[in-house]
């Protein structure tokens, strides 16, 4: 009879804190009720913020632990500080939306919290097994929290659709998982790399397997990221979602989504480099492309910022399909300063306020210079750097993916690139004019709240003067790629 | 020479005069004079420190001088590295010395958002002052397109009836050029391991990747000058923008391109700048008798200068590369010259329209009954347009083309024609707006240049004439640099050196009579 081995729990530590801490939250909101949200919403945060400073005490060599399941390293603490401070900040810009829309339920940041565990894990997966149980407590969670506003026709939509098509896709992982389980013979990262070095290779069968199985990850993988052509969902559901939810949507688990695919396409299937480096191209160039093109038409902003997030993908996923170190460094910078420029992004579609009702036009905006000139600053800013222009961080991001697309050859990739980044900065001008150009009309609802406004300084800031001092993110960017690809 | 920063204090002086307007409290009347008069100051206090660098400048060398040098992101070798040579300290001079006149000449002209206009204008002032000055290519690209963000602003928020369209034209267009530019970048870099601007100079590229890389600038700086055909984007940015705003872009945007190919194209690419001749010749050809003619046909004034200047950037290009020392600084007088004509140009277009608010030329006629000072002044300026001897237009275009003739007869006869070309619109408008009879309504009781008017006008008028009277103290300052940029392209493109021909005398009135 074997006994049990006591698992190492200290690189485990964050995600353990959380998970008591939820389970916390969700007990005392039981017992209090729906008055307690505010509390309950600062208690999470500041869960998050313990389980932050835990992440960055931790050791950063590579630690494995629950029998290889789990993972610790460089590149895991870098995106689990990223995605905690996303998941805080956009609880905190939601506080005062969840208390005036009629989302007043102590369920939801204890949902947050949940899902943020989930992405957690999911960073920290080193076996597929533990990858499908981190994305389905992320994914599980998120279904919730997009169709909260159960008494609004559009929120349940949201969540039901994107509960089918997220269905879907965990169904393409999990077949994707069984077929390489299948032709490897294990689930752990280590051992699905070693057998492609060392059993997988002639034998025909087995190849073909891993690549179909390959595919089916990657597809369902490319559905999280939101990538084209897995993006349908996108739209729908940042445009219905309650505009909280959409900004976690689009920070958090973007981000988490992302680590998870460098992980498994850079750790087991490192191998197949040669083969997945099509499918990320092309995944890429479709990703840039639509992004640019189908947000030319949107009215709803909300709608634009998703097919933008679709766009965004397709930068980060440049640096993926180098495949080298500094490939990966651009991908995490991209993601880093992607989030900083959505939480902002949302932090101003939160304060689009009018007479007490949420809008979400674009033509609301309307002279919003001179009805508002700090929120109209603040989402110039945002835009701008979405564009990609020169001082703003949004540049820095696409300078490294690109950098890395042409240190590899990939002239054609970053051609394309940049020119998608000048039809994309199209609509992103576009709302600037209509800020600045266009004459006022209304006016939103003033003031808009000392959280909001505390988020939007602090992420206008970071956008507007990242270039004067990168050193924090690019050092620790390029410590979480070293950590990856050795 | 002191240890003061002294080009990072002028090029990020303007930022502070913008962080006081920016505290700036109290009604709107009081903020908007507040702020023009800030502004003002400024940019004056910035353009007195910029004479500081012109007195200190060492003319026997063609190192960079005030370099200032702090690393930045050093793991990737780019530094914060500043300064000056012969050849940028003209240009980094115009644009502080334009600044406040565009500030002098908007003090009436922009109503609204006073403000915000002052700040858009004193951030452009430092990015372009940081364009000239940069020795690192990911700052001077970062300077370079940085400045969208504030010229896409002035154009759409305080231009004319189609400033929307304009200004999403000029951004885009640009924008396209510039991305291109920037893989050059980051190819260069890649091939050399640095964008350092000096260590690149003596890199030698692949012949092969040259020519590509020459595509890629070329794309930014020829929609930029702007070469036709990529041209399309001025004649709606200038007639849109408020006057200030086609000041600033004629004045030193579009020099924004010559400088480009000067710094980079011809001594970092030398083979495809070479082979590219024939084609650069052609295009700048066509854009001279083309956008010549284009110019004749304008009903509109502010066009017919954009159009103007299309062609007298043809001729900037023709001088730039026949890589001959006549060449190249006619070609940088030539840019200096349009900088201060054409700026006046657009200046005297907006007197009227301010007065008037039409810029149509058949809405003007006889203006000379009721504006002596200001017929004289667009005399001055529209002979200086033209090239008449003893005006700085003059001394450019001969340079130019006597650099032409020893390269290539043809493309300095075609260029000739465009002379004559523009001899025709730009007297043929003179007549039209200042001669005849007063018999429009309007214009009887329309009144002559006020002291502020005098002011702007009263230092480019000088400066056009010390220009053509005496170029010799630039010349100058121009001259080690200029050689030094021959002695690169050529020593690099395997031409004998010698084949520099001996640098004619520049003829100046004296000389003449």
């Amino acid at each position: 009879m074997q006994t049990f081995v006591e698992p190492d729990y200290l690189p485990a530590l964050p995600e353990l804190f959380l998970a008591g801490a939820s389970v916390t939250l969700l007990m005392a909101g039981v017992f209090i009720g729906d008055r307690s949200t505010r509390l309950m919403t600062w208690l999470a945060c500041v869960a998050m913020a313990i389980a932050f400073v835990m992440v960055l005490a931790l050791p950063d060599e590579r630690t494995t632990t629950f029998f290889g399941l789990f993972v610790v390293d460089g590149f895991a603490a870098f995106m689990k500080c990223l995605v905690l401070v996303g998941a805080a900040v956009t609880l905190i810009v939601g506080i005062g939306y969840v208390k005036r829309e009629g989302m007043n339920r102590f369920e939801f940041p204890v949902l947050i919290v949940f899902a943020t565990l989930g992405m957690l894990l999911m960073i920290s997966a080193n076996d597929l097994i533990a990858l499908y149980v981190g994305l389905e407590l992320q994914s599980l969670s998120l279904y919730i929290v997009a169709a909260f506003r159960r008494d609004s026709l559009r929120s349940t939509e949201a969540g039901l659709k994107y509960f089918v098509l997220g269905a879907i896709s965990s169904g393409l992982l999990l077949y994707g998982c069984s077929m390489v389980y299948g032709f490897t013979g294990t689930t752990q990262f280590e051992g699905i790399a070693e057998a492609l070095v060392t059993t997988v290779p002639g034998n025909v069968a087995a190849e073909t397997g891993v690549l179909i199985g390959l595919v089916f990850i990657a597809a369902a993988l490319a559905f999280k990221v939101s990538a084209v052509p897995f993006h349908m969902w996108t739209p729908d559901v940042y445009e219905g979602a309650p505009t909280p939810v959409t900004a976690f949507f689009a920070a958090a688990p973007k981000v988490a989504a992302m680590a998870l695919l460098l992980r498994v396409f850079l750790g087991p299937f490192h191998e197949l480099a040669g083969q997945w480096d099509q499918i990320v191209i092309f995944v890429s160039v479709a990703s840039m492309g639509l992004g640019a093109f189908a947000a030319i038409g949107q009215k709803n902003i909300k709608r634009l910022m998703a097919y933008s997030s679709i766009g965004h993908v397709g930068y980060a996923l440049v640096g993926l399909a180098a495949g080298t170190p500094e490939g990966i460094r651009g991908v995490i910078v991209y993601m880093a300063i992607y989030m900083v420029m959505t939480l902002g992004g949302f932090a101003c579609i939160l304060a689009m306020r009018q007479r007490g009702q949420m809008v979400e036009e674009i033509s609301d905006l309307s002279g919003l210079s001179k009805t508002n000139p700090a929120l109209a600053l603040a989402l110039a800013i945002f835009m701008f750097s979405m564009a990609g222009i020169p001082p703003l961080a949004g540049f820095f991001g696409k300078l490294y993916v690109f950098l890395a697309a042409v240190d590899e050859g990939l002239y054609g990739l970053a051609i394309f690139g940049v020119l998608a980044s000048v039809v994309g900065a199209y609509y992103y001008i576009r709302i600037v004019k209509v800020m600045y150009f266009d004459q006022p009309t209304e006016g939103f609802d003033r003031p808009v709240g000392l959280e909001l406004s505390a988020v939007l300084a602090g992420t206008g800031i970071i956008t507007l003067f990242f270039f004067a001092y990168p050193g924090p993110i690019l050092a620790g960017a390029e410590a979480a790629a070293a950590a990856l690809v050795p | 020479m002191t240890d003061w920063p002294i080009l990072s204090t002028v090029t990020f002086l303007p930022l502070v005069g913008v962080f006081f307007i920016l505290l700036i409290r109290g009604e709107e009347k009081q903020v908007a004079a507040n702020s023009r008069h800030l502004a003002l100051w400024t940019s004056v206090v910035t353009f007195a420190l910029s004479l500081v660098l012109v007195a200190d400048f060492d003319t026997t060398t063609a190192e960079f001088q005030f370099v200032e040098f702090v690393p930045w992101l050093p793991e990737h070798n780019i530094a914060y590295h500043l300064g000056v040579d012969g050849i940028s300290i003209f240009f980094l001079i115009l644009t502080t010395f334009l600044i406040p006149i565009c500030i002098l000449a908007s003090w009436e002209a922009i109503g609204t958002r006073v403000r915000e206009f002052m700040i858009a204008f004193l951030v452009m002032e430092t990015l372009i002052v940081g364009v000239f000055c940069s020795l690192d290519f990911v700052m001077f690209y970062i300077f370079f397109e940085g400045q969208l963000i504030p010229m896409f602003l002035i154009i759409g928020i305080w231009g004319g009836a189609r400033r929307v369209y304009s200004a999403f034209k000029f951004f885009l267009y640009t924008l396209v050029g510039s991305v291109l530019f920037l893989l050059a970048i980051l190819f260069m870099y890649l091939d050399a391991g640095t964008t350092d601007i000096p260590t690149l100079l003596v890199h030698e590229f692949a012949p092969a990747v040259q020519t590509w890389l020459w595509l890629a600038l070329f794309a930014s700086f020829a929609v930029k000058l702007p070469m036709w055909p990529f041209h399309t984007w001025l004649p709606d940015a200038h007639v849109e923008a408020p006057t200030a705003g086609s000041v600033i872009l004629a004045g030193i945007l579009l020099k924004m391109g010559g400088y480009g190919f000067l710094r980079f194209s011809l001594p970092m690419l030398p083979d495809a700048s070479e082979f590219f001749v024939p084609f650069v010749y052609s295009l700048s050809v066509v854009a001279i008798i083309y956008t010549s003619l284009v110019a004749l046909m304008q009903q509109d004034m502010k066009k017919l200068i954009a159009y103007s200047s299309v062609a007298h950037m043809g001729i900037v290009t023709i001088g730039i590369f026949t890589f001959t020392g006549q060449g190249i600084e006619g070609g940088i007088i030539q840019m200096l010259s349009h900088g201060i004509v054409s700026a006046a140009l657009f200046l005297c277009v907006g007197v009227v329209y301010d007065r008037t608010h039409t810029r149509e030329i058949a809405d003007y006629g006889g203006l000379v009954h009721r504006m002596p000072i200001y017929a004289f002044v667009l005399m001055v300026f529209t002979l200086a347009a033209i090239g008449l001897p003893g005006t700085s237009g003059f001394v450019g275009e001969f340079m130019v083309l006597v650099g032409a003739f020893q390269s290539n007869t043809w493309v300095a006869s075609l260029a000739l024609t465009g002379v004559i070309l523009g001899a025709a619109y730009m007297l043929w408008l003179y007549r039209r707006v200042i001669f005849g009879e007063l018999t429009k309504e309007n214009l009887k009781s329309i009144t002559d240049l006020n002291w502020r008017e005098v002011g702007i006008f009263a230092p480019l008028v000088s400066l056009a004439l010390v220009l053509g009277l005496y170029p010799e103290p630039f010349l100058d300052v121009l001259h080690v640099s200029v050689e030094n940029l021959i002695a690169q392209t050529r020593g690099a493109a395997d031409l004998p050196v010698a084949d520099v021909p001996e640098r004619v005398p520049v003829p100046t009135l004296a000389a003449l009579n």
